[in-house]
């Protein structure tokens, strides 16, 4: 690392019940509090975490030419992070006031991935994730507007208000999805990469996934057959330590996670700090070169945290893991270390960074405000993109006491 | 025309399409080197080379999903598995990916895919190889269901559903691929997706059935035939979306219905065409409409027991003697 004043997180553990401290940071970044169940007493996790994440990494950030990034390049990456976490927060505040519905799973504390990761991606390029995905879904390019806008179901969100916020697409943008069942989008990662090869095409197809889908059957038949057959699919694992509120360590038989990469021949399997946005992006370039010039896939775990629960409607902390160590990680921010490497190496000053806070936390407003003003769907719509051609009899004909269709 | 097998007929549909368009390609256990586990892609490897005609690792849940990805980029896959009840282990891609994704993005990607093999019982293959999957399928808002009981109609509908821009769930049967043989026109045709066929007409009661049951209903008519009972029969081709409209004019028509197919009779497609028939067609009725279906038990390996299980011709013709009050 190369900020080695910042302490580290690891799974250092209070006693065994004892009370999580009370209190807000103060620092303005992820700082919608911890969400419900405070009142939980935290227990130890039954493997307790004895590594250093930065401990066997195979590529860390170059502080000092920053990946040759030009400055506006490398202050970019600050912009993008920090967009992507006021959204959030503006997303976090929106649903407690019953603005939006259903499942809500917050990216804050994973930043540093999504920038590093799709920034270096060509526009032509696939993207395909899960459903934590909604600043994936803006770093991609989606708009704060469109994003917030299916966020609240209505009809100028990114998927016309049909998928909320575990299902955001954008086919221009390549971005295919947002999907809700853990691991099930990793053979369409390798389908999309698969046609990249039937065509002779040179993009690559980024994967995003969590630490659970290590143990689904999913991500071993897409491995075998990216491996296999050579499709230049980037299988990126963010390993945020957690389920929802089952640490992976106690459900899944390996050292390492990416470990399970090594046992697929031909398949690349890295660990980076997925906290720190420049060392996610020089992996990423190494990745792309690889799918795209030698039409191979990589592996990826990227070893990073959330700071919330696991969706709105859990804790960030209790039964699972601790107060302190959640505080651990944040003390370790990817947008606050990153905001000083910049700052250090003369390439932004605190009023910059104020002024791009403040443009950030407007554009999340102003998404929202937005987003309260687009129609809802018209309930016409309830029966539009089921199918894309012309149903034989139409698929409304046995709905014949709800008038309000016909 | 010229008399072919339904296994030929759906590997003439294969050539043809992958012939017309480039984006097709097959994928499944056993498709290229092997040339099917069913011969029905029997020498497209050789023609087509290997990205077009993949051989795949059995990891079912795999590279029906690899088929669905690649749909949504502009292909158009035509995932085999070796039978339908393998794809117990892809459902999740079938129903949760391929059948929701065009509405879960707004309209943005349609899934031009074709999930095609062989259901339903063969010849002792015991309870975990011999299940009708259309029912299943057929819930699912986002799939259509195809399941042909002709060489003629495997070929038409076959090629429909590579050029359709939804998936299609494509039901064969291992005892029709050889045993089925008709009359298949030389020049190219496609049938549509969605509509029936009234195999033989007739006054006195209308038969609606699908797949292997219709041979067994037409087998089951000819005897009637002799008792003076004049049978009509629809094979319905398409269990989803079903040809109501073809239904209900021929049961206005004879005011009679049985309704025959091969799988278990709880939520099946039967089921649900006698709700159909009771909403549109029920001044016409004259009798109750009757079903007949396999038991409702996993298929027995014992070839007694098997017998037991599966609906046959006289079954067919007991049913169509009780809705017309004939003993």
């Amino acid at each position: 690392m190369s900020e080695p004043t910042e302490p580290v997180a690891t799974g250092q553990e209070p006693p065994a019940g004892q009370e999580p401290p009370r209190g807000r940071d103060g620092d303005g970044m992820g700082g919608n509090g911890a969400g419900a169940g405070e009142t939980a007493a935290p227990r130890e996790p039954a493997t307790a975490p004895d590594e250093d994440r930065a401990g066997e990494l195979a590529a860390e950030g170059d502080s000092t030419d920053f990946l040759g990034l030009s400055r506006d390049e490398s202050v970019e990456l600050l912009r993008l992070m920090i967009l992507a976490r006021r959204v959030e927060e503006k997303t976090a505040e929106v649903y407690q006031m019953g603005k939006i519905g259903g499942f809500c799973h917050l990216y804050i504390g994973q930043e540093a991935v999504a920038v590093g990761a799709i920034t270096p991606l060509r526009s032509d390029d696939y993207l395909i994730t899960a459903y934590r995905e909604h600043a994936q879904a803006l770093v991609r390019g989606i708009t704060p507007e469109s994003v917030m806008s299916e966020l609240y179901g209505r009809v100028d969100g990114c998927s016309g208000g049909y998928g909320g916020s575990m299902h955001m697409f954008s086919k221009e943008l390549n971005f295919m999805g947002g999907h809700g069942i853990v691991g099930s989008h990793l053979p369409l990662a390798i389908g999309a990469a698969y046609a990249v090869r039937y065509r002779g095409g040179d993009q690559v197809c980024l994967c995003f996934f969590g630490d659970s889908v290590v143990n689904i059957g999913a991500f071993h038949e897409s491995m075998n057959m990216a491996a296999r057959w050579g499709l230049p699919v980037i299988f990126f694992l963010e390993n945020n330590a957690y389920g929802m509120g089952t640490d992976i360590r106690r459900v899944a038989a390996a050292d390492e996670l990416v470990q399970r990469g090594k046992a697929f021949a031909g398949l690349e399997s890295v660990v980076v700090d997925g906290m720190d946005v420049l060392a996610v992006r020089q992996i990423m370039d190494e990745a792309i070169a690889r799918g795209r010039n030698e039409k191979r896939p990589t592996f990826i775990e990227a070893r990073c945290y959330r700071y919330m629960g696991h969706s709105m409607a859990d804790p960030s902390h209790g039964t699972y893991r601790t107060r302190e160590e959640v505080e651990k990680w944040r003390s370790d921010d990817p947008i606050l270390s990153y905001r000083r490497r910049l700052i250090d190496a003369g390439r932004l000053t605190a009023g910059e960074y104020d002024e791009m806070d403040r443009t950030a936390i407007e554009k999340a407003e102003g998404a929202a405000e937005f987003a309260d003003a687009s129609p809802f769907p018209e309930p016409s719509a309830v029966y539009e993109n089921v199918y894309s051609d012309e149903y034989a009899h139409g698929i409304a004909r046995r709905d014949r006491w709800r008038k309000e269709f016909s | 025309m010229a008399v072919i097998t339904y296994r030929e007929a759906l590997n003439e549909a294969l050539r043809e399409e992958m012939d017309r368009d480039e984006a097709v390609f097959i994928i499944g256990e056993e498709v290229g080197e092997y040339d099917g586990a069913y011969k029905v892609s029997k020498g497209l490897l050789d023609t087509y080379g290997e990205w077009r005609v993949r051989d795949a690792p059995i990891a079912e849940l795999g590279f029906a999903g690899l088929g669905v990805g690649a749909a949504m980029v502009g292909l158009r896959p035509v995932v085999e598995f070796m039978t339908w009840n393998f794809a117990l282990l892809a459902i999740d891609q079938v129903i949760n990916s391929a059948a929701k994704l065009y509405q879960m993005s707004g309209g943005q990607y349609n899934v031009p895919i074709v999930f095609r093999g062989p259901g339903g019982a063969a010849l002792q293959l015991a309870a975990q190889h011999s299940q009708c999957p259309e029912p299943w399928l057929s819930y699912v808002p986002g799939l259509k269901v195809v399941a042909p009981a002709t060489a003629h109609d495997a070929k038409g509908l076959l090629k429909a559903a590579i050029r359709d821009n939804d998936p299609v769930c494509f039901i064969e049967s291992e005892l029709m691929y050889n045993t089925v043989k008709d009359d298949v026109p030389e020049q190219e045709y496609v049938i549509p997706i969605g509509s029936a066929a009234v195999k033989r007409e007739g006054t006195d009661v209308t038969i609606v059935t699908y797949a292997k049951m219709v041979h067994q209903s037409l087998a089951a008519a000819t005897k009637l035939e002799a008792e003076g009972i004049d049978v009509e029969v629809i094979d319905l081709r398409t269990v989803r979306p079903i040809d109501v409209p073809t239904v209900i004019e021929s049961v206005k028509k004879t005011n009679r219905a049985v309704i025959v197919e091969e799988g278990w009779p709880a939520c099946n497609v039967g089921s649900q065409l006698v709700d159909d028939i009771q909403r549109d067609a029920f001044d016409w009725l004259d009798a109750p409409i009757a079903r007949v279906s396999g038991l409702d038990v996993p298929m027995p390996y014992a070839r007694n027991l098997e017998k037991l299980v599966f609906p046959n011709a006289d079954h067919v013709v007991e049913a169509v003697r009780h809705v017309c009050h004939v003993n």
